[in-house]
């Protein structure tokens, strides 16, 4: 089986007038049809950032510098600007964060859903589409996350946030992408709407076959939907693990600190925060970015950068802990 | 005891301009008590339209109940004048939602923390102004350094709203309303949010009303818990036995919906019934019976409260085999 999605090596700096910002610093990522990927970080780990640079959105002063993603074959980064307005949506597909504000208040959702797809297909060539059957399409779109069709006539301020979310989603998939990146798809919704749109994106992700990258930083959420989880942290990737061995058996001690701060049932009332803060990304600490936090920090961590170790469990990890022994 | 907070019977009822008839019960008929000796933490939880955020706005003053009166030590916060307004409005302090909104985006961080201090004449000199300042961005796990003379654009949003945690804790608050205060914050920081929370309450004697979605920080941070549907009280009690042993249909459906952070504990099979579209607004009766698997005839009348335990009561025909209880004894069975 050929995996969907390949990210190689994939860096992006953002120049400040302060200096250079390693944003992202050499990820790879391999993806089969059909898995569940979780990214989570702290805040300015580099997640959103490599959402955007699997779409190529990065804005100046952000600039992506190198590697490669590889959907479905192709590598969008030697695409040409209009190849990758075209590969947008019907390759990889990006649901942002607070998607729901995203949708043009002054726009029928439907004309809205017709525009992704005329955007796409060409008037002269003849993959071309029928009004009418791109409107079915669309209905059936909005069918498939549980909307009415009737939503397909109405404007934005008519819906809730969870059905807005749902249109945004619906809009995702009509073009049946390889990948979804979906960024805090339920970061504003209740509890209740949450499931709900997460079992939404879990049902069509399965219909189409698609690959899912779930960017977010609620593990709770990441325990429930995901397959594999990734750990970000000052850009680069601390552990990659599935999500059970995430969870019972963390082998980075970010990892381990970040399972150990999740609440639960048993021990109600006791916080365990990770000590320190988020590195600041324009003086990174040399070594393991996490040593200042670390608790098993050693000498060698403070100077040379861990390379990636695969254990026989399948847990990938940046971590000297483990590169010794391997 | 006097109480530091009281509401008696409150009801909010938005109207839709003046040609329109309809309108929209935000809270309906709320009674609720703060004692002002014991400091404590009262969840209000609920979705989007239970009514949270009309509560924080009444207890804040921004808004005014249609009927009903909330007092704050013993007087009425709509008449509060002078003086006594100035005191109102430094011992209640709020945290809010979203840390993109409440910004002005001409003025730094320093302008922010400054203006409370100074019209509260809370220091005497420059160096005591940022002393305090310090402290308080310290406490909420910031570095001074990185966000004093800064700008609101060039913080991210976990920073911005552990400045709003740190301007309420300047200003050394008697109640505190936090309306979601870490939903758009880092797990890793909510964990350092939320401690900061409860070491206000317990060392600082800071009571604080935590309004949520988020039944599990909720679970850990506060004392009592106070579940609201479309601006009526659904179940209230204990925090521990509310989430444990959840009672009423709607709470078991939030319980249930909860995403633990555990694989073993899969998202429950109670179904999501009716979907939002299909919700009417104006259900007689029972506001949660559109939705309510175990819906009875009898759900066309509003149920009273029943207590079910020393600490818990809920508002459902379900349990009406317990004794009923008073709106407005609500308060005496919830634990401080």
């Amino acid at each position: 089986m050929t995996p969907v999605l390949q990210v190689r090596n994939l860096q992006v700096s953002y120049y400040t007038d302060a200096g250079r910002a390693r944003a992202l610093d050499g990820v790879d990522l391999t993806l089969e049809a059909g898995e569940k990927l979780g990214l989570v970080g702290e805040s300015g780990s580099g997640k959103s950032t490599m959402a955007l640079a699997m779409m190529r959105m990065i804005k100046p002063p952000g600039r992506i510098e190198g590697g490669q993603v590889i959907v479905d074959g192709t590598d969008l980064n030697i695409l040409s600007e209009q190849e990758m307005l075209k590969a947008r949506l019907s390759k990889i597909a990006y649901i942002p964060q607070g998607a729901m504000n995203s949708l043009n208040p002054v726009i029928r959702i439907g004309s809205q859903m017709m525009d992704a797809i005329k955007a796409h297909k060409d008037q002269s060539t003849t993959d071309w589409i029928s009004p009418a059957e791109m409107e079915k399409r669309c209905k059936l779109a909005l069918e498939s996350v549980d909307l009415n069709p009737s939503v397909f006539k109405m404007y934005a301020h008519e819906l809730s946030g969870g059905m807005k979310q749902r249109a945004c989603i619906a809009i995702s998939i009509l073009l049946r992408p390889k990948v979804i990146i979906a960024d805090e798809p339920t970061s504003a919704l209740d509890v209740v709407t949450q499931r709900q749109v997460m079992e939404t994106i879990d049902r069509v992700q399965e219909q189409i076959g698609a690959a899912v990258i779930l960017i977010g930083h609620d593990m709770g959420l990441m325990a429930q939907f995901v397959d594999k989880v990734a750990v970000m942290y000052a850009g680069r990737f601390m552990e990659l693990s599935s999500v059970r061995n995430m969870f019972t058996d963390p082998k980075h001690p970010y990892a381990q600190a970040l399972i150990k701060s999740l609440p639960n049932l048993e021990k109600r009332g006791v916080f365990n925060g990770i000590p320190g803060m988020a590195p600041a990304l324009l003086q990174l600490p040399g070594g393991c970015a996490f040593h200042p936090r670390c608790s098993q920090a050693m000498e060698i961590c403070h100077t040379k950068r861990p390379e990636p170790v695969t254990l026989s469990s399948g847990q990938i990890l940046e971590c000297h802990l483990y590169s010794e022994r391997a | 005891m006097s109480d530091l907070l009281e509401l008696k019977n409150v009801t909010k009822v938005y109207t839709r301009g003046l040609l329109s008839s309809a309108s929209t019960t935000a809270l309906s008929d709320i009674s609720l008590k703060l004692e002002s000796g014991q400091p404590t933490i009262m969840t209000v939880a609920g979705e989007s339209g239970s009514g949270k955020t009309t509560l924080a706005m009444l207890l804040l003053g921004f808004i005014q109940p249609t009927t009903g009166q909330i007092l704050y030590k013993g007087k009425d916060i709509n008449t509060l004048r002078g003086e006594e307004r100035m005191m109102f409005r430094r011992e209640v302090q709020a945290v809010f939602q979203d840390p993109f909104a409440v910004f002005n985006p001409f003025y730094t961080v320093d302008h922010l923390l400054t203006v409370p201090i100074q019209r509260f004449k809370l220091a005497k000199s420059k160096a005591e102004v940022n002393a305090i300042m310090v402290d308080a961005l310290t406490a909420v796990g910031l570095r001074p350094g990185d966000v004093l003379g800064r700008f609101p654009h060039q913080l991210s949003g976990g920073q911005r709203q552990r400045i709003n945690v740190a301007r309420a804790l300047v200003l050394r608050p008697k109640l505190l309303v936090a309306d979601e205060p870490v939903s758009m914050v880092d797990a890793s920081l909510r964990a350092n949010i939320l401690e900061t929370l409860r070491a206000l309450q317990r060392d600082y004697g800071v009571s604080i009303i935590y309004i949520t979605h988020d039944l599990t920080t909720a679970f850990h941070i506060a004392n009592s818990i106070v579940v609201l549907y479309r601006g009526m009280v659904m179940e209230a009690g204990d925090v521990d036995a509310v989430i444990k042993t959840p009672k009423h249909p709607y709470t078991r459906l939030l319980v249930d919906s909860i995403p633990w952070p555990d694989i073993n504990r899969r998202w429950g099979e109670t179904e999501i019934k009716a979907k939002e579209s299909e919700l009417s607004d104006h259900a007689v009766g029972c506001k949660f019976s559109s939705r309510c698997p175990f819906v009875m005839d009898k759900c066309k009348q509003i149920p009273p409260l029943f207590q079910l335990a020393k600490n818990q009561a809920a508002s459902c025909y379900l349990f009406d085999q317990h004794p009923s209880i008073a709106p407005e004894k609500l308060s005496e069975l919830l634990p401080v």
